[in-house]
This record gives C-alpha cells, sequence and structure tokens, in this order.
C-alpha cells in the first residue's frame, strides 16, 4: 500500500512511474448496472446544473413571469437591456481591474519566490513555505477593521488598489505553492545542461523554465482571477459608489419592494460568466490548482 | 552575479547550511524570494499587530468624544461574557461540519460514478463543476430568491403543484427560511463545494495504479471488496486534503449568511457575527478582541490541520 499512497507527495512527479498505463484500466462496466449507474451520473449532473439552467431560464422572462414558478414561459430580452452600460458596467470594470492586476502582481512576486523554494532552496524553506499557508488560514474578517481603519487612514477609501493589495496578499500563498509544485517538475538535468553550456540565470528562466511551467502559469494565474473576481467581504466594506465590485453591486441589485428576480438572474449570470467560461476551458487545471498543487 | 548561479552543483546541492559559505551567495539565493515574503508579512501581520493595538483601548466609532483610552482586558471580559459570541462558534462548527460531510459524501459518490467510461462523461463532469464556478453572491441569492421564496420560489412552487394534484389548493405555508434556517444557509454551500470534492476525490480514484485492481480482479475480488481494501486506504490522503481545504474556506463563509438569513434564527457564525460588531455595534475594541481570539483559535486549530499537511511533505522533507 505504500507505493500507492505516496501519490501526493510534491515531487512525485519526478520519480513517479509513467501514469499512461493506469487510465487503460477505467472500468468499462457493461449491462444494465452499467447503464443504470450511467444514468444516474447524467441524473445528478442534471440536478446540480439545474439551479444554473433556472437562474438562465428566469433571466429571459418578465417578472411576472418569473414570480410564478413554471417550466416553460415566453422569452423577452428586457431584463438585458441596458445592462452593459451604467452601474453594472462600472461595476464589471472594477471587477476585471482589481481581479487582472492583483493577478498580474501575485504572478510577479509568486514566480521568483517559488524558485527560491523550490529550484534553488533556501534555508529553511518549509518553513517559510507553511508560514505562506497560515496565512490563508486565518479567517479574513479578522482583518477587516484593522485593514477597513488603515485604508481609511491613508486615504484608499473607495479605491480600488485598497482591494487589490487585499486580494494579492489573499492569492499570494496559493500561488506561491501551485507555482513551486509545478517548478519542480523542470528536469534539473536540463538545467545542470544549460548551466554547464554558460547560459544566465535569465536565459534558463526564458528557454528552459518558462516552456515547461507555462501551463501552470496559467492555472495559477486562473485560481488567483476566480477568487479575486468572487470575493465579496472586503469589497463591501472597503468600497462606496467608485470603486463598488460586481458581488457588491449584485447583492444591491435586489429591490426592497416589488418584482426584481427576471433582473436579478440577468445579472448575476452576467457576473458569473467570465469565471463560467474560463473554468470550463481551464477545468483539467483546475484540481490541481485548488489543491495548491498537490493532486495532479 | 552569475558567478553564483553557474556553480552546478548549487542545483541539487541540499539548502546551504555551512557557515563558510559566503554571506552574498547567501542573499542572492535569497533575494528572490524577499519580494513576496516581504509583502506578505506587512500586508498580514502589521494589521494584526494593530488590531492588538486596539483591542486594549476603548474605541467606540458612534462615540469618538470618549477617545482612545487604555483600557485592558474590559474588552476581551465583554467577548468572554458574551453568550450571543459562544453560540456563534457552535454554529461555526455546525455549519463547517454539516457542509463538509455532505459534500463530500456526494462528492465521493459522484467521483465513483465518473471513474467509469460511459458516453458523454466529458459533458456530465462539464455540467458537475458548474456550480463551482458559480461566484458564491449569485449562487445565495439565487438560492434564496429564486427556489427558498415562500410566495415565488420553485420549491414551494413544486410542494403547492403537488399539492394541488391531489387536490389540496391551499398554499402550503411550509418556508425552509423560518423552518430550517441553518439547512437554508448550508444548501448553497453545498452545491457549490461538492464539485470541490469531486475533483480532488475524482483525481485521487484515477491515480489508482492499475495493476493492483487488475490482479484483486483476476483473484475474483468482489467491486465492494476491491473498493474497501484498496480504493479506500488509497483515498485517504485525498480525503484528508479535501476535507482540510474545504474547511479553510467553509469557516470563512459569510456571503451565504450575509444574503440568505442575515444571522438570524441562529446561524449567525463568526465571521459574520465580527462584521455585525463592527458595522452594528460600532465598538471597535471588543470587534478587536473578538479578531485576536480568533486568531489565536485559528492558531490552534491551524497547528493541527498543518501536521496533516505536513505529513504529505514528510518524505520530501527527509529525502
Amino acid at each position: 500500500m505504500s507505493a500507492t499512497t505516496s501519490d501526493l507527495r510534491p515531487t512525485a512527479a519526478r520519480k513517479r512511474p509513467a501514469v499512461s498505463e493506469r487510465r487503460a484500466v477505467t472500468r468499462m462496466t457493461g449491462g444494465l448496472g452499467g447503464t443504470l449507474l450511467s444514468a444516474l451520473a447524467w441524473l445528478m449532473a442534471l440536478v446540480f446544473f439545474f439551479p444554473i439552467l433556472w437562474m438562465l431560464l428566469l433571466s429571459f422572462r418578465s417578472e411576472s413571469d418569473a414570480a410564478s414558478p413554471r417550466l416553460l414561459a415566453a422569452f423577452t430580452g428586457v431584463n438585458y437591456h441596458g445592462l452593459f452600460s451604467g452601474d453594472v458596467k462600472i461595476a464589471l470594470l472594477n471587477s476585471l481591474n482589481a481581479a487582472v492586476t492583483s493577478t498580474v502582481l501575485v504572478i510577479l512576486l509568486a514566480v521568483p519566490a517559488a524558485y527560491a523554494l523550490s529550484i534553488r532552496p533556501v534555508k529553511k524553506w518549509t518553513d517559510v513555505l507553511f508560514f505562506f499557508l497560515s496565512t490563508k488560514m486565518m479567517p479574513a474578517v479578522a482583518a477587516l477593521l484593522p485593514v477597513y481603519l488603515i485604508t481609511n487612514n491613508l486615504g484608499f477609501n473607495d479605491n480600488i488598489w485598497a482591494l487589490i493589495v487585499m486580494y494579492m496578499a489573499a492569492n499570494l500563498p496559493i500561488a506561491i505553492w501551485m507555482l513551486r509544485s509545478f517548478l519542480l517538475e523542470v528536469p534539473r538535468e536540463i538545467i545542470e545542461a544549460a548551466q554547464v553550456d554558460g547560459a544566465g540565470l535569465l536565459t534558463i528562466l526564458r528557454k528552459v523554465i518558462m516552456p515547461v511551467i507555462a501551463p501552470g502559469l496559467a492555472a495559477t494565474a486562473l485560481i488567483c482571477f476566480i477568487f479575486s473576481w468572487n470575493e465579496f467581504l472586503f469589497a463591501l466594506r472597503l468600497t462606496g459608489q467608485n470603486a463598488k465590485t460586481a458581488p457588491v453591486f449584485l447583492a444591491g441589485s435586489i429591490a426592497p419592494e416589488g418584482l426584481f428576480l427576471a433582473h436579478l438572474c440577468a445579472v448575476a449570470f452576467v457576473v458569473c460568466l467570465p469565471v463560467l467560461i474560463a473554468g470550463w476551458v481551464a477545468q483539467d487545471k483546475l484540481v490541481r490548482g485548488l489543491s495548491l498543487g498537490a493532486v495532479k | 552575479m552569475t558567478a553564483a548561479t553557474v556553480d552546478p552543483g548549487a542545483i541539487t546541492a541540499p539548502p546551504i547550511r555551512s557557515s563558510a559559505e559566503d554571506f552574498k551567495a547567501r542573499m542572492l539565493r535569497r533575494a528572490p524570494l524577499l519580494p513576496a515574503l516581504i509583502f506578505t508579512v506587512i500586508v498580514t501581520q502589521l494589521p494584526f499587530l494593530y488590531t492588538l493595538y486596539i483591542s486594549v483601548i476603548g474605541w467606540d466609532r458612534d462615540h469618538p468624544e470618549f477617545g482612545h483610552k487604555f483600557v485592558g482586558l474590559k474588552n476581551f471580559r465583554a467577548v468572554f461574557s458574551d453568550h450571543a459570541l459562544r453560540e456563534a462558534v457552535l454554529v461555526t462548527v455546525e455549519l463547517t461540519v454539516l457542509v463538509v460531510l455532505v459534500s463530500l459524501a456526494l462528492g465521493l459518490v459522484l467521483a465513483l460514478l465518473l471513474d467509469r467510461r460511459f458516453a458523454g462523461r466529458g459533458v456530465v463532469r462539464t455540467l458537475l463543476i458548474a456550480p463551482f464556478l458559480i461566484m458564491p453572491m449569485a449562487a445565495a441569492l439565487l438560492w434564496k430568491h429564486a427556489f427558498y421564496n415562500a410566495q415565488f420560489g420553485l420549491i414551494n412552487g413544486v410542494i403547492n403543484g403537488l399539492r394541488g394534484w391531489f387536490g389540496n389548493h391551499t398554499p402550503t405555508s411550509w418556508s425552509i427560511l423560518t423552518d430550517h434556517p441553518l439547512l437554508a444557509v448550508a444548501i448553497p454551500l453545498i452545491w457549490q463545494w461538492t464539485p470541490f470534492m469531486m475533483l480532488i476525490l475524482l483525481a485521487g480514484l484515477q491515480s489508482q495504479p492499475g495493476d493492483v485492481l487488475e490482479a484483486a480482479r483476476v483473484d475474483g475480488a468482489s467491486a465492494w471488496q476491491i473498493f474497501r481494501t484498496i480504493t479506500l486506504p488509497h483515498l485517504r490522503q485525498y480525503l484528508e486534503l479535501s476535507v482540510l481545504l474545504g474547511s479553510i474556506y467553509i469557516i470563512q463563509a459569510f456571503d451565504a449568511i450575509y444574503t440568505v438569513t442575515r444571522g438570524i434564527s441562529n446561524t449567525t457564525n463568526l465571521p459574520f457575527a465580527i462584521f455585525e460588531t463592527q458595522t452594528e455595534s460600532g465598538d471597535y475594541g471588543v470587534t478587536s478582541a473578538e479578531g485576536v481570539l480568533v486568531v489565536f483559535g485559528t492558531i490552534v486549530v491551524a497547528t493541527f490541520a498543518l501536521r496533516v499537511v505536513s505529513s504529505l511533505f514528510k518524505e520530501e522533507a527527509n529525502s
């Protein structure tokens, strides 16, 4: 059993035997039992996807149709009218700014740090790695008040940069852990060979390391982007009218009175769409990213 | 500059230990790490020091005339005598355990179902991960208004439809929001975190060595025997990892509570309670005392949790 439980080791990729023959034995269950299991898988997929489908259906209804739950009703695009102008547009642009800027800066900080924790490890590199992870375990809400007071004192209230810095702090540990696990896959022999040939650090980074970790870099960026795009607590506390991001705008788009469900579903669908598409496109990378590189 | 990087021995050598190695080389090795480390220390540790300071002064947002006087442990005494806060700790544990266990169980079932080849497996997987990609605020709002709402929500719509079939045309008075508020908060979280558990467990299932399974099957082991004696022990690490990572996020759940129940009827967890103290009561001293206690509590829990993670590391550290 010891041979099979070692797969989670971050260095496993260097030593593990080829995976190719494993996929081949994935069972092809035939017969009635197999058909039933496949049907069950399909059923559960539809159950889990149904709320999203329902959101999409409601978003194409008039408010009065949305208020009486029926499977079928007349389609209308009215809820999407004007959705890409005014406040929604500002919120989407703010979210885009916060998510993209923080992701780029996190990557710039995380690549060298991950390098110093894997390929040329500093002393006590495990302690450093776990220090980064431990900051992730602190409930963010404990930092909410001091961060709120500090940003106000520095004159950064309702400023998107306050969010960018917070999202960087939140995602940096994840990015370092992930990138480290990708860097460990760079074959050492190639780095050594390049060094023997007299290649400098920058050449090695560009010609040897980058090509190998490029997919990992994309996966890391995706995870950072998703977490920043979806974050609500700090966005709620640190922003006002100007720097309001999509989740805050969404929370504010329920009317205190009158019917709002169809409109709400349209806004919700629009703000969810970027992450939904990005996640679907890169779904093979999700597991590794979400498990900080531990699961391949 | 390049002298240190050209040294071929440095690449495979263990972290520098000899004191003879010159200072410059050590600094060079450390340099790439420093920007990230300094940034993280400043942004995560400075606020904590500030919290520590506020926790021992009196600071009432709504009464600035009182100033910021040193009050000793008064704020901490206030926190410890706060019955509602103890309740919030319990709710946090309850909610986390409920969500983690249910999504783990559902995720395991789904992972087992997907660890077979069948028509449309890729589509099924794509549909199943979708809930995890939905913005948590959108998920909470969707469940609250499109599903739970007593008048126009789908759940009561279906119940009333079924009652109508059986000749009962009075609308039901049942509402998950009033009858099972904690469950109402948990459902969107379970819906979103089940795909996460499924993804990790599926990766675990697919990393099983095929030859062992094959040998077991040839030896005539039943599907249940193979699952219990080979698959489950193999999955243990993956189960631990999904519980650990899931808990880190679900302990912090805020959006669902803020949206679905606003903390009423015993659904206030710690993050929401601290948020409320800060925004509603405006007593910054007490808020900070709560923050300090949460951080200490987290350190205790995290030390335990990190042991799980570092067990995954042991072999590497030893090698």
